[in-house]
């Protein structure tokens, strides 16, 4: 076990609500690590809408999921808070003394005074394409990421899908592969369009095989794929597959959440409407995540929850400590902590 | 008004009259059409209100256009006449229309 990391608060999400919490939080004098299983900060407006506007945002008459992420980090800049990308949080739990273990399955073990889960509609999953059987495949010839690059040596590689991941990954694993075939319904793509250009190279050359169609059935034992079966214009073909890449997108799962002892209704965290305690004195829930009578899922809404979590987290870390309502305009040791003064 | 029967994957049809205006997705939320999921309420970004556009009806639909494309690439069984239904909007012209819904959204 690596060392333990220890914080005032650990935010697990780190969507636009985790990002707002740290500010909150901050101007309290909380410090902040973020957990997210995605590889960037802010969750579905980063992963489901980065081009698309929003305008139900305060005094933003039009701003894009893109952009209301970069503004919230500039925001959040001087409370220097720690992103921790690329990991699903696993565990949380409860310590004797009443601190939290939070830990991931990068095997990392935080200890936090207070747990924020700001996990919106759960963790991004990548999506299981609709083959029948395919769960029989799925961590020994199935993979729908590549952690370990060895796992694809020498084998008789199918990707599917025509984002950037399945082309990045076709460019990158031919080297390595005895075969590698691209399968995608369509001759468009949405990839770089130099990727694509690239692959339809390696094509022309030979060292890529290129089908238009989809997979319509997994064939192999014991978890050892051997084949697969290609639906394309003409019928299906059968052809060799060791290990199958499907890059489908990513849909949001619930996921560990369910396991933490918390109460949930219908997959949602039901809180305070004072201080967005979850059933668990320490751990609150704020944006997409939680309900209570009249929740709206929107991120507005999100920002509001933070604002007051905040007030009742600052009394779990600093207990007994008179917590003084400021304003950012005028208070200035607000503003010192901002940087701005 | 137009009149838009939704077929489910079982063989129920459902009857709807849609605003014109509106889009052939949210009659199928206000109607309550089982399988047709609309996780992110019409934006185009999920394809999960896929439909299956009835034959007679494709030229008049349209084709998808090149945002929703590839949105359909993470559609589950995609065939020819795939559309989002969430990009479809009602006009006098679709009165009659007939869309399926597929076996599962995603
Ligand atoms: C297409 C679309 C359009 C929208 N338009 C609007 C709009 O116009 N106005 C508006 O107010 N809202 C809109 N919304 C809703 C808005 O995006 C959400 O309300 C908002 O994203 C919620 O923020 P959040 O931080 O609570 O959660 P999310 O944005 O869902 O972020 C949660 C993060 O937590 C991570 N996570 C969860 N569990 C774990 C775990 N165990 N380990 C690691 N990471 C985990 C997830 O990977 C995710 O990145 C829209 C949504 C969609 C899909």
């Amino acid at each position: 076990m690596s060392e333990i990391i220890k914080t005032d608060v650990v935010i697990i999400g780190a969507g636009p609500v985790g990002l707002f919490a740290v500010f909150e939080l901050g101007l309290y004098d909380l410090k902040c690590h973020l957990i997210d299983i995605l590889d960037r900060p802010g969750g579905q407006c980063a992963e489901l809408y980065p081009e698309k506007p929003i305008y139900d945002i305060p005094a933003w008459p039009i701003i894009s999921g893109h952009d209301l992420t970069e503004k919230l980090m500039e925001q959040i800049k001087p409370f220097a808070p720690q992103f921790h990308f690329n990991r699903m949080v696993t565990k949380l739990e409860r310590q004797a003394d009443g601190s939290f273990h939070v830990e991931t399955d990068e095997a990392e073990v935080f200890e936090a005074k207070v747990v924020v889960i700001a996990a919106g509609g759960g963790s991004f999953q990548p999506k299981r394409p609709p083959v029948p059987g395919i769960e029989a495949y799925e961590g020994k010839s199935v993979f729908y990421s590549v952690r370990r690059m060895e796992e694809f040596c020498d084998q008789d590689i199918l990707i599917v899908g025509g984002g950037d991941s399945a082309l990045d990954w076709a460019l990158n694993l031919q080297p390595i592969a005895r075969s590698l075939t691209v399968v995608h319904r369509r001759a468009e793509f949405r990839a770089a369009p130099d990727s694509v250009k690239k692959m339809f190279e390696l094509v022309e050359s030979g060292s890529v095989r290129f089908e238009l169609g989809q997979v319509s059935g997994l064939k192999g034992e014991d978890g050892q794929l051997t084949h697969a079966t290609i639906k394309g214009t003409e019928g299906e073909t059968d052809i060799p597959v060791t290990r199958l890449l499907p890059f489908f997108g990513l849909t949001m799962k619930l996921g560990p959440i369910a396991d933490w002892g918390l109460n949930l209704h219908e997959n949602l965290i039901p809180v305070s409407v004072e201080t967005f305690e979850t059933s668990e004195p320490g751990i609150f829930a704020i944006g997409d995540i939680n309900t209570y009578p009249g929740k709206l899922k929107l991120i507005l809404s999100g920002f509001h929850e933070a604002a007051l979590m905040t007030q009742a987290a600052k009394h779990i870390v600093s207990p007994g400590e008179r917590i003084v309502f400021q304003y950012t305009t005028s208070s200035t040791s607000l503003q010192k902590k901002l940087g701005v003064n | 008004m137009a009149k838009i029967t939704f077929v489910t994957h079982d063989g129920a049809r459902i009857e709807t009259n849609a605003e014109n205006g509106s889009t052939v997705m949210e009659n199928a939320i206000r109607n309550a059409v089982p399988g047709i999921d609309a996780e992110c309420g019409g934006a185009c970004a999920c394809a999960t209100c896929h439909v299956y556009v009835d034959e007679e009806w494709t030229s008049t639909t349209g084709e998808p256009e090149a945002m929703e494309e590839d949105m359909l690439d993470f559609a589950y069984d995609v065939r020819p006449n795939s559309r989002l239904s969430c990009q479809i909007r009602v006009s006098d012209e679709l009165d009659g229309l007939v869309v399926q819904v597929p076996e599962r959204q995603a």
